[in-house]
């Protein structure tokens, strides 16, 4: 299962106003790291449909978002419940890396 | 069990591969889960890897050499490496996944791992406006004042390729010389967009919630002062990375992995090493597969010399492997 993508018109719908838990892959193309970690995500999104929405934003197509949220690192990975953030993720890592860093939004 | 497994895919690993897989070695190589590819992953231009005269991408090189590497027979995966047991004529290495591998030869070539100033608030800001990636993250700053710390090649070509997009580029650098190769000297020093602080270190990093500025210390006079700055990129070196091996090879007092004379062979027989991992001083993509291609050859010689009866094993299990 591939996340889904988000952008600027959606994203109060898909993002702000989910009732589930959602994360939001802040990426680019151009970004190596963030290609690495996409299938990884991707995992995860299928392991914990049930727990954990997982949705892309690409940077260059959205650079508003981009700036409301302060990303100046990419992959950026936020988890927003009822609206907020609630936990930022910054940089690829390996899947156990990521499961440990969200496990309080996967169980 | 294999006969040959390599734990690393920059340009030591696949080249390593290469050489393994036209010995007909069929060589595992375990590539990483987020870091495949290596260091030159995070760089755009290569001009000086030998063949490409127009210069090449870093990652499209190694796409190049990966693709050339399982040409030959290499099987890559793509998971990380938890543990090793590089002692005793067969060698386990267990996978971020928890799978165990077995084989008779290893290729250590981890590479090595961007070196941190060390700054209290160096952590905390990261991802704010502290990078160690300007292909990755250069995008977020147009129009900004930032610096970049170091004095090498990587340190001019990230200022260099930032001037694309930040309005500004200091490059903050403890002594009053470049470590750079002249090119990239000449490069860095004509572009209108960088200016040189010379003879000082970042000694703070300022920002409650992203990056303000820096403190730094001048390392002549001592005296400090402040620099405010929409963010701040580190290029201040690397360190070889050698946690899976630390107790079961020697090292270095550099801290690299200690071969024997020009050759790859570690301290553990059946155990060779390439790459930056090796290398505290020269570090570039050609001499990092020049090691890659030794690693592989007395791998090779290694394994021709072994008892009978353990390659066996090794084909054995190959064979199975390729029938279930």
């Amino acid at each position: 299962m591939t996340a889904r993508s988000v952008t600027e018109a959606n994203f109060d719908q898909e993002v702000i106003n989910n009732e589930k838990t959602v994360l939001v892959d802040f990426w680019a193309e151009w970004c190596g790291p963030c290609r690495a970690v996409s299938p990884i995500l991707d995992q995860i999104a299928h392991e914990h449909a049930d727990k954990l929405d997982i949705v892309k934003l690409n940077v260059d197509d959205h650079p508003g978002l981009a700036a409301k949220y302060q990303i100046t690192s990419i992959p950026a990975m936020k988890v927003f419940q009822k609206g907020e953030v609630v936990k930022t993720v910054i940089g690829a890592k390996p899947k156990p890396a990521l499961e440990a860093d969200l496990a309080a939004y996967l169980a | 069990m294999r006969q040959i497994i390599i734990i690393g895919s920059g340009p030591a690993g696949y080249t390593a591969a290469v050489y393994a897989a036209r010995a007909n070695l069929q060589p595992l190589l375990i590539a990483s889960s987020v870091e495949a590819g290596g260091e030159l992953m995070n760089t755009t231009d290569v001009e000086n890897y030998p063949g490409f005269p127009e210069g090449i991408q870093g990652p499209d090189l190694m796409t190049k050499m990966q693709e050339q590497a399982e040409r030959f027979g290499t099987e890559v995966v793509y998971d990380d490496v938890a543990e090793v047991d590089l002692t005793g004529p067969i060698k386990s290495v267990t996978l971020g996944s928890g799978e165990k591998l077995e084989a008779l030869a290893v290729i250590v070539a981890t590479g090595s791992a961007y070196r941190k100033l060390g700054l209290d608030d160096e952590e905390r800001l990261s991802g704010h406006g502290v990078s160690w990636c300007a292909t990755c993250d250069g995008f977020f700053f147009k129009g900004k004042t930032i610096a970049v710390v170091g004095g090498g090649d990587s340190a001019m070509e990230e200022a260099t390729f930032l001037t694309r997009f930040a309005s500004k580029v200091y490059v903050i650098h403890r002594k009053d010389t470049l470590r750079a190769s002249k090119i990239m000297q000449d490069r860095a020093f004509a572009n209108d967009k960088i200016d040189f602080i010379w003879n000082s270190e970042v000694v703070g990093i300022l920002g409650a919630d992203a990056v303000e500025g820096v403190r730094l210390r001048d390392t002549v006079a001592g005296t400090e002062s402040i620099l405010e700055l929409g963010g701040l990129f580190v290029a201040i070196g690397n360190d070889p990375r050698t946690h899976l091996v630390h107790g079961q090879l020697d090292l270095t007092p550099e801290g690299t992995i200690s071969v024997g004379g020009r050759s790859s062979k570690t301290s553990q027989s059946g155990v060779f090493a390439a790459g930056d991992v090796v290398d505290p001083t020269y570090r570039q993509a050609v001499t990092a597969a020049a090691s890659g291609c030794v690693a592989a050859l007395d791998a090779e010689h290694y394994l021709s010399i072994l008892p009978q009866d353990l390659l066996a094993k090794a084909s054995e299990t190959e064979l199975a492997t390729v029938t279930n």
